[in-house]
C-alpha cells in the first residue's frame, strides 16, 4: 500500500438483510490531505461508503486499510445538523472530548477554538432551537473539528440547505481545509459543489453501487468565488454531468424505476 | 478569521439588553390574570351561583344537593376532621408515586439495556395495569395483613394499590422515550466508542425527558385515584383513615355536605398535585422542548 494513502477500500461489498446489493466490488483509495467527493444519485451506494469507512456498519466482503497509524482519528458530519437540543452550542461541541473522558477544563480551549474556526464565537450558550439551518450546520461542523480529526467524513451536510448558505459554507469549509489538510471525504449530489470543492470526484452509480468514472480536478487553490464562473470549472462540470448521464442512461435501459437518478441529470443539464 | 457573524452576535445581546428583567409582579400576577386562570374561573363562579340559587329556589333538601355555601361552610367547621384524613391520602398517595416513578424509571432503563428483557417482561407489566385494582385490592390487602402485621399494614397496602395503578404510565412513556434517540446521534455516540453508561447519561435519558415528564404527569393523578380507590375497599376507620374514609362515611351517615366537602378537599388534592408537576415539567424543557418553548409569531 502507498505510503501516502489515507486509507484504501479494496473490493468492498455490503448487501442489505433485504437483498439489496448497496455496494458491488469497490476499490477506491484516498490520499492524505486529499479532498474527495463522492457524487452519484440517490441509492448508488455513497453514504455507505462513508458509514463503512467510519466503521459504522459492517461489509459484508472485503478490506480497509488505513495508512499512516494504525488509530485514525475521524470525524463525522450527518446530513442533519443532529445536535443535542438539549445542550446549548458549547455543550454539544464539546461532546466527543466529554465521551473520551476530557475533563471540562480541559476541554475548554480546543471547545471554544472549534467554535471560533465556524464562526460562531458569541453563540457559545444558545440553544439549537435559536440558530438558523446554516448556524446548527456550523455547529455540526465544530463538534466534529473539536477532536482535530485527521480524517473529516461529511455526508451531504450541506444538503438540506439553501443555495446562498450552502456556498458559504463552501467557501468557509474550503479555507479551514486549506488551512488543517485533513484527508476529507465528501458525499454530495451536487455536481457543482463537488468540482468547486474537491482535488477529485468519484463518480457512482447505482445497482449495484459502483464507481463509474474518477476525475481528477486540476484547478489550484485557494478557489474563490470566481472559479465557479470559469470556463474551466465547467469543463469539468459537463464532464461529470456525462459520466453520470452515461451510467444512468445504461441504467435506464435496464430499468425504468431510476426515474430519481434521471431528474438529478436533467437538473445538471 | 473574519467577522461575518459579529452583526447577528450583536443584534442577539441587544435583544437581551431591551428585554426588560422581570419583577415579582409580572412573574406571579400577571399569570394569575391571565385569560387561561380568569376565563375558566368566571365560568366556574357562574355556576357556583347558578347552583346556589337553583337550591335556593327549588327548597332542595340538603341531604340531597347542598349549596356551595353550605358545603363550603362544612368544609370550614370540619377542617379539624377532614384535613388529617386529607393529609393521610396525600401521604399515601405520595410514597405511592415516588415509588411508580422509581421503579418506573429503573425497569424501562432495564428495558432498554436488553431487548430480551423487554420482551419477556412487558406483557406482564400490561396484565398489571389492566387488572382493576378494585377487584385486587382486597387480596393484596389479606396479604400484606399476613406480611406486616400491626398499624403500617393498611398503610403498606394501600401504597402498593396506588403504586400499581401509578406505574404504569412512567413505565411505558419512559421507554419509549428511551428507544426514541436521535439515530444520528446514536451513531455518533458509536464513532467516539462511548460507553454504554455514557449513551445513557448523555443520549436516552435525556432524549427521553419529556416522554418522562408527560409519563409523570399522568402517574400523579392516578396515584391519587389508586389511594382513594384502595382506601374505598379498605374501609378502615380509625385514627389512620384517609379522605376516601372520610367520604364513605358521610354518605353512609346521610351527611351530605361533609361528603361534598371531603370530595371538594380530593378534587382539589388532584388538581395541586397535576400543577405542581406541570410547573415542573415546564422548568425541566423550557430551555429546549417544544412543548415548554414560548413563540412568537
Amino acid at each position: 500500500m502507498n505510503p501516502s494513502s489515507a486509507f484504501q477500500l479494496s473490493d468492498v461489498s455490503k448487501v442489505y438483510t433485504n437483498g439489496t446489493v448497496a455496494l458491488k466490488n469497490l476499490d477506491l483509495t484516498v490520499n492524505e490531505g486529499q479532498f474527495v467527493s463522492l457524487l452519484g444519485p440517490s441509492g448508488c451506494g455513497k453514504s455507505t461508503v462513508l458509514r463503512m469507512v467510519a466503521g459504522l456498519g459492517k461489509m459484508s466482503a472485503g478490506t480497509i486499510y488505513w495508512g499512516g497509524s494504525s488509530q485514525r482519528r475521524l470525524a463525522y458530519v450527518f446530513q442533519e445538523a443532529a445536535l443535542m437540543p438539549w445542550a446549548t452550542v458549547q455543550e454539544n461541541v464539546r461532546l466527543p472530548l466529554k465521551l473520551a473522558g476530557m475533563s471540562k477544563a480541559a476541554a475548554d480551549t480546543a471547545v471554544a477554538e472549534a467554535i471560533a474556526l465556524v464562526e460562531l464565537t458569541g453563540f457559545e450558550h444558545s440553544y439549537p432551537r435559536e440558530l438558523s439551518g446554516g448556524m446548527k450546520m456550523r455547529v455540526s461542523i465544530a463538534r466534529a473539528l473539536v477532536t482535530k480529526p485527521e480524517v473529516l467524513l461529511m455526508d451531504e451536510p450541506f444538503g438540506a440547505l439553501d443555495e446562498m448558505t450552502r456556498s458559504r459554507l463552501n467557501s468557509d469549509l474550503l479555507h479551514l481545509w486549506q488551512q488543517k489538510q485533513w484527508t476529507v471525504v465528501f458525499v454530495t449530489h451536487n455536481i457543482y459543489e463537488a468540482v468547486y470543492l474537491s482535488n477529485r470526484v468519484v463518480v457512482m452509480a447505482a445497482r449495484p453501487g459502483r464507481v463509474v468514472a474518477d476525475v481528477a480536478i486540476a484547478a489550484p487553490y485557494p478557489r474563490t468565488e470566481e472559479f465557479r464562473t470559469t470556463p474551466l470549472f465547467n469543463d469539468y462540470c459537463r464532464e461529470i454531468s456525462g459520466c453520470l448521464a452515461n451510467a444512468s442512461g445504461q441504467l435506464l435501459l435496464r430499468s425504468d424505476a431510476e426515474a430519481k437518478a434521471g431528474d438529478v441529470i436533467n437538473q445538471v443539464a | 478569521m473574519t467577522n461575518r457573524f459579529s452583526d447577528l452576535a450583536n443584534s442577539a445581546n441587544l435583544e437581551k439588553s431591551i428585554a426588560p428583567s422581570r419583577t415579582w409582579q409580572q412573574r406571579w400576577l400577571r399569570p394569575l390574570l391571565s385569560p387561561d386562570v380568569l376565563a375558566p374561573g368566571a365560568v366556574g363562579l357562574l355556576l357556583l351561583l347558578f347552583w346556589e340559587m337553583g337550591v335556593r329556589v327549588t327548597n332542595m333538601p340538603p341531604y340531597l344537593l347542598p349549596g356551595p355555601l353550605l358545603v363550603f361552610q362544612t368544609l370550614v367547621s370540619e377542617w379539624g376532621t377532614l384535613f388529617p384524613s386529607m393529609l393521610i391520602t396525600l401521604k399515601i398517595t405520595l410514597v405511592a408515586f415516588i415509588a411508580a416513578v422509581v421503579s418506573g424509571l429503573l425497569i424501562s432503563i432495564l428495558f432498554t439495556q436488553s431487548k430480551w428483557i423487554e420482551r419477556s417482561l412487558f406483557p406482564y407489566a400490561v396484565i398489571l395495569q389492566t387488572t382493576p385494582i378494585v377487584a385486587i385490592a382486597p387480596l393484596i390487602i389479606l396479604w400484606v395483613r399476613q406480611a406486616v402485621p400491626g398499624e403500617s399494614s393498611t398503610f403498606v397496602s394501600l401504597v402498593i394499590c396506588a403504586w400499581l395503578v401509578a406505574f404504569f404510565p412512567i413505565l411505558s412513556n419512559t421507554t419509549l422515550g428511551l428507544n426514541s434517540a436521535d439515530h444520528n446521534l446514536i451513531n455518533l455516540f458509536q464513532l467516539y466508542h462511548a460507553s454504554r453508561w455514557q449513551t445513557l447519561r448523555y443520549l436516552r435519558l435525556p432524549s427521553a425527558m419529556p416522554y418522562f415528564l408527560g409519563g409523570l404527569r399522568i402517574s400523579g393523578g392516578l396515584a391519587l385515584i389508586g389511594a382513594v380507590v384502595a382506601e374505598f375497599v379498605a374501609g378502615t376507620g380509625g385514627t389512620s383513615s384517609g379522605i376516601a374514609y372520610q367520604i364513605l362515611m358521610s354518605s353512609f351517615n346521610l351527611q351530605i355536605p361533609r361528603m361534598f366537602a371531603a370530595l371538594l378537599m380530593t378534587t382539589a388534592l388532584g388538581v395541586a398535585i397535576f400543577v405542581a408537576l406541570t410547573v415542573f415539567s415546564d422548568l425541566m424543557l423550557r430551555n429546549w422542548h417544544e412543548s415548554a418553548v414560548k413563540r412568537e409569531n
